[in-house]
């Protein structure tokens, strides 16, 4: 009975109810579409550390584990690898450069990053093989450096540094192509520690050699081992450092909290904007519908058939809204320009939708209530 | 003897504040199978309040309602909708229809409600709807008929179920004088035919010309009951005299609270025949 009564009323209405299955389609592409922001923009700040191969990252003390600011001295490596409980442990630097054409015109700036070939902080390689040796002008791309520019495994690609104020080139023979490693909002390209140490940007030293220095180290701990106890460890007996897991350093970096917070009080805002709205035009339609209703009831249809009939019909408002709204987002997604830091992964994308479709029946409360408490005696004009 | 309702000693006391409205008072009625009654009286004496009783839309202050054997005060709400689902034809003064369902659909939908919607039960829809006139209006919405129209599908939806009463409130206050006349015609035939029982409230006494028997009521309580057909026809020839002419000022306000606002003649002069 109240499919029947929901399903012939909104057939019979098709104009209003698409109208609002229109309106909850905006909402659910802005919801989708800032939930992708808000998912892209992180993954662009943290990709790189969220996926590393190691369990504690050791910064410099009192620097608020920034990684530009983290200043690690050679020295101190073997200090941390001997450390019980640490496997193996891989100092990463941390620099900007620019992918340039032959003709040094810019193509995409990227995070130069030096790792140890073979030790923590390393990419696994999906193509190619991979750094090999410790000095090579060789270098594995992020796989999102080769979707944007279409660079290849056997690629010679040249790149731009900033020393002082000139302006450097180097020539890299591409290795090997990881998976989306971003770091600080740009993707990142991976050469060897001690390359990375020789072609790093740095304000201009009239060419006297520096001691060699990482920015942090990734250690790897031994799998038996709680890296509480070996973090606790290697700050006791390596000093001046500051050892956190993964999560703690991508979330310490610059503004990620602050703008990931932004973007769920939008998103937030958003959900409450469509609750209000669903909710403000099925309190309206209710309304309208009382004699309507008083009808049926006096007629003899139970409140329970009532009840059902209005849930049922925002519903089925709300899910045809929510499955136009994302197929909107997911074609906007296609044609929106590669550098738009927007991901929508299964998860975030099922919470969002889960989310904007129970907006509707929480919006639709108050209708519900409202139908319930028509008297049937509005039949009579009572 | 065929006894479908029965009303025993009804009041419906209205308590607003420290203010009482008795709108119904000791009000006992009896309808029978196959009657078509008629309740009449003016406005504010109480025979939508009594019809609402009758209906199970209303719980009486006091007294019993026995409709089929039963009494519908005793039964909880769930059981009362029940009860007007199965046992109730309704027809109502205004906005009688769904708004989105067609004519066959609005009457159809008292056989869906009752699970007793298929091929048989949706062929009698059908027929009914035709023998009342409207064959070619069988697909269309509400808004595309006319007031006359509407009134018609709701008395094809008051009976297709093959309820125990049919209650009809103000049938004919939204129509002409000629499509009124049809409309009580047609209701009043359909009654008597499949010997069913029906209870019209009207404000025009022409209209109990098709009635059995008229019930008159008057502040709130039932003030005469017109059984004899001499009577009854004089009533509707007043109703008669009447209807084209505009309102008078009624001649010989009765002691009662409530002020005459309708064009009738109560307290009845008498009920003596009037004209030929
Ligand atoms: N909800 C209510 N609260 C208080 N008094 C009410 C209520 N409903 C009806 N009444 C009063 O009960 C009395 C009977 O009303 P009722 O509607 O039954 O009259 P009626 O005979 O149908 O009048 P009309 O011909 O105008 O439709 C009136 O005095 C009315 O004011
Ligand atoms: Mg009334």
């Amino acid at each position: 009975m109240a499919w029947y009564l929901a399903v012939k009323e909104i057939l019979r209405n098709r104009g209003r109810f698409l109208l609002f299955s229109l309106v909850i389609a905006l909402i659910t592409v802005l919801v989708l579409f800032i939930a992708a922001l808000a998912q892209g923009l992180a993954e662009a700040n943290k990709e790189y550390l969220e996926k590393l191969d190691a369990e504690l990252i050791v910064f410099q003390k009192n620097v608020d584990l920034s990684t530009a600011a983290s200043r690690i001295p050679r020295d101190k490596f073997n200090d941390i690898r001997r450390i019980e409980g640490v496997a193996e442990i891989g100092p990463l630097g941390f620099a900007t450069a620019t992918i340039v054409l032959d003709d040094k015109t810019p193509l995409l700036d990227v995070s130069l990053i030096g790792v140890e070939p073979g030790k923590p902080g390393m990419p696994p390689a999906l193509e190619g093989t991979g750094l090999r040796s410790p000095r090579g002008y060789q270098t594995m791309i992020d796989g999102n450096v080769a979707k944007r520019t279409g660079i290849k495994v056997g690629d010679r690609i040249k790149i731009k540094t900033i020393v002082g104020s000139d302006e450097k080139f180097h020539t890299l023979e591409v290795v090997g192509i990881t998976d989306g490693r971003q770091f600080f909002y740009a993707p990142s390209i991976f050469v060897p520690f001690n390359t990375w140490d020789s072609i790093k940007p740095q304000p201009n030293l009239n060419g006297q050699p520096t001691a060699v220095i990482a920015n942090v180290v990734a250690v790897r701990i031994e799998p038996s081992v709680s890296p509480e106890i070996v973090a606790a460890r290697i700050e006791s007996r390596v000093s001046n450092v500051e050892v956190v897991d993964r999560k703690t350093a991508y979330e310490a970096s610059p503004g990620y909290q602050a703008q990931q917070g932004t973007l769920n009080t939008q998103r937030g805002f958003t959900l409450l904007i469509g609750i209000l709205v669903i909710g403000g035009f099925f309190q309206i339609q209710t309304l309208q519908k009382v004699p309507q209703i008083g009808v049926l009831k006096a007629i003899g249809t139970s409140n329970h058939s009532i009840a059902v009939a209005v849930v049922l019909q925002i519903v089925l408002v709300t899910i045809l809204g929510v499955a136009i709204g994302s197929m909107l987002t997911f074609l906007l997604t296609l044609f929106l320009p590669a550098g738009i830091p927007i991901l929508l992964s299964g998860t975030t994308a099922l919470i969002a939708i889960s989310t904007l479709l129970l907006i509707g029946p929480i919006g639709g409360m108050v209708s519900v209530r409202l139908a319930l408490k028509v008297e049937p005696l509005a039949a009579l004009g009572m | 003897m065929n006894t479908i309702l029965e009303t025993n000693s009804v009041y419906k006391i209205y308590q607003s504040g420290n203010l009482s409205v008795t709108a119904v008072e000791n009000a006992s009625i009896t309808l029978r199978k196959g009657e078509f009654v008629a309740m009449v009286g003016p406005s504010g004496s109480g025979k939508t309040t009594l019809l609402a009783l009758i209906a199970g839309l209303l719980r009486p202050t006091k007294g019993e309602i026995i409709i089929d054997g039963k009494d519908i005060v005793k039964m909880s709400d769930v059981e009362r909708t029940r009860f007007r689902r199965e046992k109730v034809g309704f027809t109502f003064q205004a906005n009688n229809l769904v708004p989105f369902l067609t004519a066959l659909e609005n009457v159809e939908l008292m056989l869906r409600m009752n699970k007793r919607y298929n091929r048989q039960t949706a062929d009698l829809a059908k027929r009914l709807l035709i023998r009342l006139g409207l064959e070619d209006r069988l697909n269309n919405l509400p808004s595309q008929l006319s007031g006359g129209q509407q009134q018609r599908v709701a008395i094809a939806r008051a009976l297709v179920h093959d309820p125990a009463i049919v209650l009809a409130d103000e049938p004919t206050a939204a129509l002409d004088s000629e499509r009124a006349f049809q409309v009580v015609q047609i209701l009043a035939e359909l009654i008597h035919e499949e010997e069913r029982a029906a209870i019209m409230v009207t404000h025009d006494l022409r209209m109990v010309q098709f009635a059995d028997r008229v019930i008159q009521m008057l502040d709130g309580k039932v003030a005469r009951v017109i059984e004899a057909r001499s009577e009854i026809e004089a009533l509707a020839a007043i109703g008669q005299q009447q209807s084209p002419v505009q309102p008078q000022p009624h001649p010989k306000p009765k002691e009662t609270s409530v002020p005459h606002l309708q064009p009738l003649p109560f307290p009845l002069p008498a009920f003596q025949p009037v004209g030929d």
